[in-house]
């Protein structure tokens, strides 16, 4: 793009289509509304070869485009008008922002002298989404709209990454533009990656050099930096074993013989109980979350503990860390590779090696149909080479469980967030970013029916999505809680009223429904899902009702107190958040 | 609880633009701090303000907060100078009823804290007072012994010694 003035007469939106084609965008996740149309036209007038998908809830589109982000590294878009249309995104922005997710969105505002006079669908989305986002912008000038995009699209996808929203008043996108379409960006206060501090590099590998019984946690923060290479060839030098959190799934192939799989509150017991018994802990991009750290001060209290990541304020924030840098995790890892030898894990790996041997990932295959049967049989026919979302909930912990993750950004969850309604849209959004992957999302009677409406988008876009329904017709997780803590009191987790998912799929036009009710017939069910691509098939899978997810560590309590079975006496209500 | 509670004087570098004020004060309400004083104007270069926060709290999630605060994209810098060799003043000013008759005694207090007052009529006076915070304290325990009916403190602005950047 040349950045000359332009002499063709463009309106506002019309130069931020402009703006998001130099950007690189492919595809916009929206739904129209009054203040918006002017940018929805120009969609049109400007002949952009970008692709609007038109999402049935707001909420999907903002889960649409953090999906496509997560599948491929690239921001998502967003598109939405003022008032209602805005507000109804910031779950979604909320859930990217705590998973640090590249994202752009767009709302539609009223025209600048009817702000703050409560015009209609008038929000302050500015304010509302000012704490989930990691920038905003109110658009007061058209002239202002190319330097703003290129400063939005930089400071979502540097760093650490996040949404960033942009506000634009209908008198801004449909006013003149006179400006330049590539001004320099003014951000003199945005400096998202320190240099890497030699210092802090060579005393976390002298520190290394004494561990014996080391433990490398691998987070999200890994995968964003792309140091999938440099992590794996940190952990084959040392001989040491890596755990990585629930969107760190994938740093590490989970079939390596150093890999533990996830970690914390439903991680597996052998890496709990490495992460227990080691002398080090190195964290590579993640951030202690409360679900991997249990109780924070007893959180591998006698081991050295290293601290990696882009984020400064993540230093010492959970846990007080003995060395840490802050950086890049692959240039970090890359100016600590040099410095490093193989340590004499030997003792390690086999105790470790036990503790997989006696505390396998296993559930019962008595009874009714079981949910990790389900998953562990998709992962046999598939050996990882699925794109997999999911939503939040019982279904999400065994899919991190018994769906081992080999290649980065193959595994998509709302961590942080546990954004229920999450799955199905940010398949959508990785279905569309990874046209020629399989893409399955493994969601939960409760969560699909919050955001089901968007099988309309799926199936204008003849989306091969194949969606498994792990119904029990509970929430299931909160009535796990309840079992075990709460004297198996059910309140508000009884799912009465449930549609029959299958039949509901069969009314969407080139929508595929199936059911699944009985365990020999897990395979053939799979496999006819698998089978049907011509737009997206729903598995109704009638599983066990009251099946629980194992091992545990009850919130708030320290790593040692994992249960790996259904306990027999009661247990005190947790003390930790959620 | 029994949390450390100290004072603390923080120097934000800031660009001036909208909402900048709005962000870094749900940094800290988030997290439970309450702004003691907040002072905001341009600095040299137009383009940029300069914020100078008093507060207290708990040091061990104050530190957190300077990350957080130093995160944001419009900050420059954010500075806790409570230790620090820097030049800390503040102005206040009091009205003070008073008649003829008791005038005498409030402008004694008004000399020994080498004070100003800026507004006198024959029922009232302004008294402006500036200097440290401690100073200023002193003088309002003192000048309480009146009838004070209304009172504005600026806040606290700092500026760092010597070479040393704010």
């Amino acid at each position: 793009m040349k950045s000359n003035q332009t002499n063709s007469p463009m309106d506002g939106a019309q130069a931020l289509v402009k703006c998001l084609e130099a950007q690189g965008v492919e595809y916009i996740f929206g739904l129209s509304g009054g203040s918006a149309i002017p940018i929805f036209d120009a969609l049109v007038t400007t002949g952009t070869k970008i692709e609007l998908i038109l999402v049935r809830h707001e909420q999907g589109a903002a889960h649409m485009a953090d999906g496509y982000a997560r599948a491929t590294g690239k921001p998502g878009v967003v598109l939405v008008t003022s008032g209602p249309g805005a507000t109804n995104t910031i779950t979604g922005i909320m859930t990217a922002h705590m998973d640090s997710v590249p994202m752009v969105i767009l709302t539609g505002q009223t025209i600048t002298p009817m702000i703050g006079k409560d015009a209609f669908q008038e929000a302050d989305v500015f304010g509302l989404t000012m704490p989930v986002v990691k920038h905003s912008y109110l658009l007061k000038n058209p002239n202002d709209i190319p330097r703003v995009v290129k400063e939005a699209f930089h400071i979502a996808g540097t760093g650490r990454p996040g949404p960033v929203l942009m506000d634009l008043p209908k008198d801004v996108s449909s006013g003149k533009f006179t400006g330049e379409l590539d001004p320099p960006m003014n951000l003199p206060g945005y400096h998202p990656v320190r240099e890497v501090d030699a210092a802090a590099v060579s005393r976390i590998a002298d520190a290394l050099s004494r561990s014996v019984r080391p433990v490398i946690l691998a987070g999200h923060g890994a995968m964003i930096s792309g140091a999938e290479q440099e992590v794996l060839q940190l952990a084959e030098t040392l001989n040491a074993p890596v755990t990585t959190t629930l969107l760190g799934k994938g740093v590490i192939p989970e079939t390596h013989p150093l890999s533990l799989g996830m970690l914390g509150m439903h991680g597996t017991a052998y890496a709990n109980k490495a992460v227990v018994e080691c002398d080090l802990i190195m964290s590579i991009g993640s951030r202690f979350d409360d679900r991997i750290i249990g109780q924070a001060d007893r959180f591998c209290r006698d081991a050295v503990r290293i601290h990696i990541d882009v984020d400064v304020a993540e230093i010492d924030k959970m846990i007080k860390v003995h060395h840490s840098c802050v950086g890049d995790a692959k240039e970090v890892l890359k100016a600590l590779l040099p410095q490093v030898g193989q340590l004499n894990t030997e003792d390690w790996l086999r105790r470790i090696d036990g503790y997989r041997n006696r505390y396998p990932l296993r559930y019962g295959k008595q009874g009714g149909l079981k949910a990790q049967q389900i998953l562990d049989e998709l992962y046999k026919m598939t050996q990882g080479k699925i794109v997999v979302t999911t939503d939040v909930g019982q279904h999400q912990m065994w899919a991190a469980q018994f769906l081992k993750t080999i290649r980065p950004n193959d595994f998509i969850s709302s961590g942080g967030a546990g954004t229920m309604g999450f799955g199905f849209p940010a398949a959508i959004g990785a279905q569309f970013g990874r046209p020629k992957d399989q893409v399955w999302t493994i969601v939960g009677d409760g969560g699909f029916q919050m955001t089901l409406c968007e099988l309309a988008t799926a199936c204008v876009s003849k989306l091969p999505i194949k969606i498994l329904v792990l119904n029990n017709h509970y929430l299931g997780m909160v009535r796990q809680w309840q079992e075990l803590f709460y004297d198996d009191r059910k309140s508000g987790v009884d799912l009465v009223g449930n549609p029959d998912f299958a039949r509901l799929a069969d009314s969407y036009p080139g929508a595929k429904g199936l059911t699944l009710k009985r365990t020999a017939d897990i395979r053939k069910i799979l496999q006819r899902a698998m089978d049907y691509n011509d737009g997206p098939c729903v598995i109704n899978a009638e599983c066990e009702k009251t099946e629980n997810v194992f091992p545990m560590i009850p919130a708030g309590r320290p790593l040692e107190d994992m249960l790996i079975d259904r306990p027999r006496k009661k247990l005190e209500k947790p003390t930790g958040s959620t | 609880m029994n949390i450390e509670q100290n004072t603390h004087t923080l120097s934000v570098y800031v660009s001036n633009r909208p909402g900048v004020l709005a962000r870094i004060a749900q940094v800290f309400s988030r997290r439970g701090y309450n702004i003691e004083s907040l002072v905001v104007s341009p600095a040299k270069d137009g383009d940029f303000s300069r914020m100078t926060i008093g507060l207290s709290g708990d040091p061990d999630g104050l530190e957190q907060i300077i990350r957080q605060v130093g995160k944001l994209v419009d900050v420059l810098s954010c500075v806790d100078h409570t230790d620090d060799s820097a030049v800390v003043r503040e102005l206040a000013m009091v009205k003070v009823r008073v008649d003829a008759e008791h005038r005498i005694g409030v402008l004694q207090i008004v000399e020994h804290f080498a004070c100003k007052t800026v507004d006198l009529t024959d029922t009232s006076m302004i008294i402006m007072s500036t200097g440290a915070s401690e100073k200023v304290d002193a003088f309002i325990r003192m000048i309480k012994s009146f009838e004070v009916v209304e009172l504005v403190r600026t806040g606290k602005v700092l500026m760092a010694r010597g070479d040393q950047p704010t």
